[in-house]
C-alpha cells in the first residue's frame, strides 16, 4: 500500500519536474527543476531496496553534477530567453517511430525473459551496501578501475579546457587595462 | 494494489520519451545536456527495477557505471562549452554545424 502511494506520488513529481525542464524557456528554472527531479528519482531507488544507489544518486547528481551546471551557467548569459529549434520533420518522425518500437520492446521484455536466472543473486542477511561492495570489488573490479581512470581523464580535460585564463581577474585590474583587454578581444573576434 | 516491474518500466519509458523530446526541440546546448541527464536517469530507474525484481545485483552495478559516465560527460562537455562560449559568445547548436573551430 505504502509502496503504491509513494510510487505514484514520486512518479507524478518526477514526470512534472522533467517536463518543466524540457519545456521552460528559462535556463534557471530548467536547472532547478532538473535538480528536484534528480532527488525525486533517488526515492525510487530507496523504494526498490537499492539504498546505496539512492545515496549515490543524491550525492553525485544533486551534489556534484548540479553544482557543476550551476557553476557553468555563471559563464553563460542565462537571462536571455532560449530559442527553440524548428526541427527537421524527418528526424522527428524517425525518432518518434523509434520510441514507439522501444515502448513495445520494453513492455514485452518481462514476458520474454520469464526464465531468466540471477547472475549475481542477492545474498540474504546482509545489507544492500555490503552486497554492492562484495560484487563490485570481486566481479566488477576491472570496470571499476577503468571507470576511475575515465573520471581522472575527465577531470584533467575539464581543468585544461575551462581553466584557461582563469588567473585573469577583472576586479583586480584598472579601468584602462580592462579597456585594452576588451579592444584586444574585439579585434580577435573581428579578424 | 501491487506495484510490479511493468510500472517501473512504464515510468522509465515515459521519462525517456520526455528526455528525447528535450533533445529534439532544444537549440541551446546547455539545455541539450539537461535532456541527456534525463535520458541517463530514466535508464537507471529501469536497471534498478529489474535488479530488484529478479534479485540480481548486475542492474545496480550498471546503474553505477552509468552515473560515473554521466559525471565525466558533464565535466568534459561543460569545459568544451565554456571554451566555445568564450570564443563565439553563444551556445546555439546551429552555429556549431561547421567544424572550422
Amino acid at each position: 500500500m505504502f509502496e503504491a502511494i509513494s510510487f505514484y506520488l514520486f512518479a507524478f513529481l518526477t514526470i512534472a519536474m522533467f517536463f518543466i525542464t524540457v519545456t521552460t524557456s528559462q535556463a534557471l528554472y530548467a536547472l532547478t527543476a532538473l535538480a528536484a527531479g534528480m532527488i525525486f528519482i533517488s526515492a525510487f531507488f530507496f523504494i526498490l531496496d537499492a539504498e546505496f544507489l539512492g545515496a549515490v544518486q543524491i550525492v553525485v547528481y544533486s551534489g556534484a553534477v548540479m553544482a557543476l551546471y550551476a557553476f557553468g551557467m555563471m559563464f553563460f548569459d542565462t537571462t536571455r530567453d532560449l530559442k527553440e529549434k524548428h526541427g527537421n520533420k524527418l528526424i522527428v518522425s524517425g525518432l518518434s517511430i523509434l520510441v514507439a518500437i522501444l515502448v513495445v520492446v520494453i513492455f514485452s521484455a518481462p514476458i520474454v525473459s520469464d526464465n531468466i536466472t540471477a547472475l549475481y543473486p542477492a545474498i540474504d542477511g546482509v545489507g544492500n551496501t555490503q552486497q554492492i561492495g562484495m560484487v563490485l570489488f570481486t566481479k566488477y573490479l576491472i570496470p571499476f578501475e577503468v571507470a576511475a581512470i575515465m573520471l581522472l581523464v575527465a577531470m584533467v580535460a575539464g581543468i585544461v579546457l575551462a581553466g584557461k585564463k582563469m588567473d585573469l581577474s577583472l576586479t583586480m585590474m584598472s579601468d584602462a587595462d580592462i579597456k585594452d583587454l576588451k579592444e584586444d578581444q574585439n579585434k580577435k573576434v573581428l579578424s | 494494489m501491487e506495484i510490479g516491474l511493468n510500472h517501473y518500466l512504464a515510468l522509465s519509458t515515459i521519462l525517456f520519451s520526455i528526455g528525447l523530446i528535450g533533445v529534439m526541440r532544444r537549440k541551446n546546448l546547455l539545455m541539450l545536456f539537461f535532456a541527456t541527464e534525463i535520458l541517463l536517469n530514466s535508464v537507471n530507474i529501469g536497471f534498478a527495477a529489474i535488479s530488484h525484481y529478479y534479485g540480481d545485483l548486475t542492474g545496480q552495478m550498471f546503474a553505477f557505471f552509468v552515473i560515473a559516465i554521466a559525471a565525466s560527460e558533464v565535466a568534459v562537455g561543460l569545459g568544451l562549452l565554456i571554451v566555445w562560449h568564450k570564443r563565439h559568445n553563444n551556445i546555439d547548436l546551429d552555429n556549431m554545424s561547421t567544424m572550422r573551430g
